[in-house]
């Protein structure tokens, strides 16, 4: 666990360690059209570890809150046993994990997509559609198209 | 019905070329051999597609003809005087050398998706060089293959079945058969399992463990497949030997790997969260190997160390050459991202990242890459093709990235496309238009055209070279 603890674990709010990835049905959903329910069901999820769903009391299939010092994003939890580290969490790639993850490159050019820390919560609100969530993000900068 | 054969997927960086498309009446009715990915894309890329060139005007979009809005998207580029351009992984190697040449005219700084994938890989290739080769070895002769940090079931689905361990090679046979056997041999122990801890419940003796104890490697004259991964992915349920390691660990597992092949002992139980007694038995695998490959994922260059975790993994096939052959190999995303690093560097020098602001090449990843310019909030405008970096980029990078003129080539309707100034939609590459394409081990191949594009949409290429020449046209017009 020295490598979790090294991460940042002591702040209790931020217990979780967010992953990033390719998932086979984000792929799919892709291909399917990023506005597609597909997408959004395949895309717009945290698969969690069973056991740290017992601990917040989150259910399979229930909404919950996501926040990193980035930001923070409503998804659907998802059981994973494939998880098997308590205080991991995988978002797949996508506009809903991209927006609880930070920016800095730290000379690279690559911001950190695997291991940022995260805090977990249950929440009764929705999961914003894609439309929905451009324009909570960035509809006061300009511009967000609706109509087709 | 025509059925046209050998067609080259244009989904992920394996570029299968084995593929049949089933044609009538220019639709595509189905397709054979591709994987789930190639599948969806072949039989649902005419779903939510634009087909009209947009403007925005007074804030709304509104449909207008391909000469406006190339005329308008050469505006912008020529107006601005840091363009970024950006995506090109998804688009033909005739294209992107289009892009190169705009870049250069109007002095923005252009970039592929690399920057946010294989990036590190690249900047630690230059540091410490690269033991590759082709996949067709590795087909026939590998007899050790790790996936260290990728997923290939997931992103890449017929790697393994054509390249790796379930292949069947001239010199190393596929892994099938012990596979299935495993399988009927785990879920049986399972299903004891479930027995048991009924029977337990019942009672108050302790509950059984699940897993499956003792599992022994097979002859050393077979192939093996090894999995590290920070979780147990469907590409582990493969393997002969799954590794996890814990988040932000590899680089320390690497380094140890390196310790123990030089026959060094260490003075720990574990390695981020690795038992020594599990690296001494990799390590044992690799040095008794006779041709062993690392294929290595986004899990070495997105978690911390970045490029320095993938210079570990280098390293270590560099000192694993002393004993045996051994080689490695980053997995590759985009169909082309490959080739958008070969065209970037014959044409300036450098594989990504390049500046062209002061009128030659320059490249500098951190300060020229994509999203360092778009976090700095230095680009004025922006070009993308191919890519939808609304959807992918980090929230600040895009919040800087909406805000300025956005010129976008696609032929979907993605979220960037939906936040555009401009859109020019165009045909799919492999699928409508022909170019070249390089699979993840360099090797080129020809993408085909399968059907007709809709009425309008050109190829990337095409309209690049528009864009180019009304660049041109208003540059010299400014000039004069």
């Amino acid at each position: 666990m020295a490598k979790l603890e090294s991460l940042g674990r002591p702040d209790a709010g931020m217990g979780f360690i967010l992953i990033t990835g390719r998932t086979i049905n984000q792929g799919c959903g892709k291909e399917h059209g990023k506005f597609s329910g597909e997408y959004l069901a395949n895309v717009a999820v945290c698969e969690m570890n069973p056991e740290d769903m017992r601990r917040l009391n989150v259910k399979d299939g229930m909404n919950v809150r996501v926040t990193t010092e980035a930001g923070s994003v409503i998804v659907k939890a998802k059981k994973s046993r494939r998880i098997k580290t308590p205080g991991v969490i995988f978002i797949p790639y996508g506009p809903w994990a991209n927006a609880v993850l930070k920016s800095e490159s730290e000379g690279t050019g690559m911001p950190l997509l695997k291991g940022l820390k995260a805090n977990v919560e249950p929440t009764w609100e929705e999961v914003s559609s894609l439309e929905d969530l451009l324009i909570k993000t960035y509809g006061s900068s300009k511009k967000v198209r609706l109509e087709e | 019905m025509d059925v046209i054969s050998s067609v080259v997927c244009p989904v992920c960086g394996c570029c299968c070329d084995d593929l049949e498309v089933l044609v009538d009446n220019n639709q595509i009715i189905d397709v054979r051999n591709a994987c789930a990915l190639g599948a969806a894309k072949f039989l649902n890329y005419g779903a939510h597609r634009n087909t009209k060139p947009l403007v925005r005007k007074n804030g709304k979009m509104v449909k207008v003809s391909l000469e406006e809005a190339i005329g308008r998207g050469a505006e912008i580029l020529a107006n601005a005087s840091y363009p970024l351009l950006y995506g090109w992984s998804s688009t033909s190697c005739e294209a992107i050398r289009v892009g190169l040449e705009l870049a250069e005219e109007v002095g923005g700084v252009i970039d592929n998706t690399s920057t946010i994938c294989h990036g590190p890989s690249i900047i630690a290739v230059q540091e410490v060089g690269l033991p590759a080769c082709t996949l067709g070895q590795i087909r026939h002769r590998a007899d050790l293959i790790i996936y260290w940090g990728s997923n290939p079931w997931s992103a890449h689905p017929r790697h393994i079945e054509r390249y790796t361990a379930l292949a069947e090679g001239r010199f190393q046979k596929g892994i099938w058969k012990r596979y299935l056997s495993r399988l009927v041999f785990e879920s049986a122990s399972k299903r004891r399992y479930r027995v048991a801890s009924l029977v337990f419940k019942a009672g108050s003796m302790p509950l059984p463990t699940a897993e499956v104890s003792g599992r022994s490697l097979p002859p050393s004259e077979e192939r093996k497949l090894v999995v590290v991964d920070v979780q147990k992915t469907r590409t582990a349920d493969l393997a002969d030997l799954f590794v996890r390691v814990e988040p932000g660990g590899d680089y320390d597992v690497l380094q140890a790997l390196r310790a123990l092949i030089r026959d060094e002992e260490l003075d720990v139980d574990d390695v981020a969260g690795v038992p020594v007694e599990t690296l001494e038995e990799l390590a044992d695998l690799m040095v008794n190997a006779r041709f062993g490959i690392i294929f290595f994922g986004l899990g070495l260059t997105m978690s911390v160390g970045r490029s320095r975790n993938v210079e570990a993994a280098i390293k270590l096939t560099r000192d694993l050459n002393k004993y045996t052959k051994f080689l490695i190999m980053p997995m590759r995303g985009h169909f082309n991202v490959t080739g958008a690093d070969t065209v970037f560097t014959w044409q300036t020098g450098y594989p990504y990242a390049v500046d062209f602001s002061h009128g030659y090449p320059r490249y500098n990843p951190g300060e020229t890459s994509a999203i360092d310019v778009l976090m700095k909030d230095d680009a004025d405008a922006a070009l993308v093709v191919a890519s939808d970096p609304v959807s992918n980029f980090p929230k600040k990078c895009v919040e800087n990235l909406v805000k300025k003129p956005l010129v976008v080539i696609d032929p979907h309707m993605s979220a960037t496309a939906l936040v555009a100034d401009v859109v020019i939609p165009s045909a799919f590459v492999g699928i409508e238009a022909e170019g070249t394409t390089y699979r993840m081990d360099h090797v080129p191949l020809p993408l085909k055209k399968i059907v007709e594009p809709p009425e309008g949409c050109l190829p990337d290429e095409g309209i690049l070279k528009m864009i180019l020449e009304r660049v041109r046209e208003i540059k010299s017009k400014k000039a004069s």
